[in-house]
């Protein structure tokens, strides 16, 4: 205990960051912590912080692309947590800073599989097409080469982050990549191809087929499909929504994705606003009726 | 005659026998579906159970026997757990007996969980004014528009969502001016940062005739 104290008194005096017991980090303090190596702990809330505060600053953007390239923060596994929470960050605030594309594009060529799954992420949050070529090319080998890594609890890619990534980045030319994994043998793999088909396509039977998931006996499963059919605002799935057997707080999120989604079709195509849809209305009741 | 297959005894059986989740599940389906008064402490101690599934069945029957569950449901509140204080709150707000509205106010602004605020801020909405006593009653409302008001500063959407909403059925039945709710609403339509929110806001405007 003394000389924790003194070693922690020596830190605080070199200038090196602490994070105060029971004192919210502040900015200032987030800046330092990421910038710092002595404490990776510190450095991996600090990157966290900085996405879930939505610090969009450019000293904020350089120390998380620097936190990209750690080399030393490591799990028992060979993974690097720190780039996964940095990934992640970049995710939400990395809008409009040209080199944040090329940084987790390389991390998708990343050996943990989660820096690349957090990659895929951040790069569709982040709405960037261009990463459609090297998503689609790690779907390389097609379903025979989906299979489970062994030893661990993932398959060799994740598949489920990169479907879903190239639903929303992609377009139909994808069709002939992503329709063989609507029969994988893992139901999350096969939602995630449901739900990137039917964004490329609009065709509602591969929505039809997540409005199938929501009837499947594992709690888990139909928690998923609520939240695929609520980020692709399927409409003619909202009453199936409202009725599946999950907590009313998951299925308020979906369905307003759903009127979101509807909101957004009706400014692009309306020539005059004229009050609330119909549809709307009848997505806001079932709302309504699960508060 | 022919005896009717679910009896009182046979579902209360059932749940006190229950050695599943999915058993338990639809045992208090079953009872709950009766509305039988004497399934209240049954039906309350279910609160307790830590199974989401069987606690929404029980409070669903608890909003459909109404009236006659809240004095038992409030006598026991001190003695919950929170999981169950959660859920017990959840059917006085679909319940609407003004004796719950001290709960439900200090629920909606104050409960650490948002399921419990946002049920909350519904049912503030819904309280049966007219078992209020006439001469309270303005005050009454008053106490639940000021709450309703705050809460629409609640961090979550959701919460918020179900505060307009509890506003507008609040101001539905209101018999004085609606002015402080009609400004609130028209400026959650146009700057709340969630388009949901947004939307319910001018919905319930329109509703209001005030859009």
């Amino acid at each position: 205990m003394p000389l924790g104290f003194v070693v922690f008194g020596l830190l605080v005096v070199s200038g090196v960051p602490h994070n105060p017991d029971g004192q919210p980090l502040t900015l200032d303090q987030a800046l330092v912590n990421i910038n710092q190596t002595t404490d990776p702990g510190l450095r991996y809330y600090a990157a966290w912080w900085l996405g879930k505060m939505r610090v969009s600053q450019p000293a904020a953007i350089e120390a998380l692309l620097l936190a990209l390239e750690d080399e030393t923060d490591r799990s028992p596994d060979g993974g690097y947590p720190l780039r996964r929470n940095a990934a992640r960050a970049l995710g939400k605030i990395g809008q409009g800073y040209d080199s944040v594309v090329p940084a987790l594009l390389g991390c998708l060529a990343c050996d943990d599989y989660y820096v690349r799954e957090t990659a895929a992420q951040a790069l569709e949050s982040l709405g960037v097409s261009s990463a459609v070529p090297v998503l689609a090319s790690l779907l390389e080998g097609g379903v025979a080469a989906a299979v489970q890594v062994e030893g661990k609890p993932h398959l060799v890619q994740p598949y489920n982050a990169i479907l879903e990534a190239l639903g929303t980045l992609g377009n139909d030319d994808l069709v002939a990549t992503i329709a063989p994994f609507l029969d994988h043998e893992v139901p999350q793999v096969r939602n995630a191809a449901a739900r990137a088909m039917y964004q490329i396509t609009g065709d509602a039977q591969y929505a039809e087929r997540l409005v199938k998931v929501l009837d499947h006996e594992q709690l888990q499963l139909r928690r998923a499909a609520l939240m695929d059919l609520g980020a692709v605002g399927y409409l003619a799935g909202a009453g199936a929504i409202a009725n599946t057997l999950a907590e009313n707080s998951m299925k308020l999120i979906a369905l307003k994705g759903v009127l979101e989604h509807q909101i957004k079709v009706e400014n692009e195509t309306a020539q005059d606003i004229c009050g609330l849809s119909a549809d709307s209305r009848r997505v806001m009741e079932l709302m309504d009726s699960l508060l | 005659m022919v005896a009717p297959l679910k009896t009182f005894e046979t579902c209360l059986q059932a749940v006190n026998e229950a050695d599943s989740a999915q058993g338990l599940l639809d045992a208090v389906e079953a009872l709950a579906d009766l509305t039988d008064e004497r399934s209240i402490p049954t039906l309350i101690q279910v609160l307790g159970f830590n199974n989401p599934g069987a606690a929404v069945a029980a409070v669903d029957g608890l909003i459909q026997i109404g009236i006659p569950a809240v004095s038992t449901l409030l006598d026991k509140l001190d003695g919950y757990n929170y999981g169950a204080r959660a859920w017990a709150i959840r059917a006085l707000a679909g319940i609407g007996d003004p004796r719950g509205q001290d709960l439900l106010l200090d629920a909606a602004a104050n409960d650490f969980s948002l399921s419990v605020r946002r049920a909350a801020a519904r049912g503030l909405g819904t309280i049966r004014w007219a078992d209020v006593p006439e001469s309270e009653r303005a005050a009454a409302m008053m106490r639940s528009q000021t709450i309703l008001l705050q809460v629409t500063g609640d961090d979550e959407w959701v919460v918020r969502y179900a505060a307009v909403v509890g506003l507008e059925t609040l101001a539905l039945q209101l018999t004085a001016t609606a002015d402080v709710i009609i400004q609130c609403l028209q400026r959650l339509s146009t700057d709340d940062d969630t388009i949901a929110v947004q939307t319910r806001a001018q919905w319930a405007l329109e509703k209001m005739g005030a859009s």
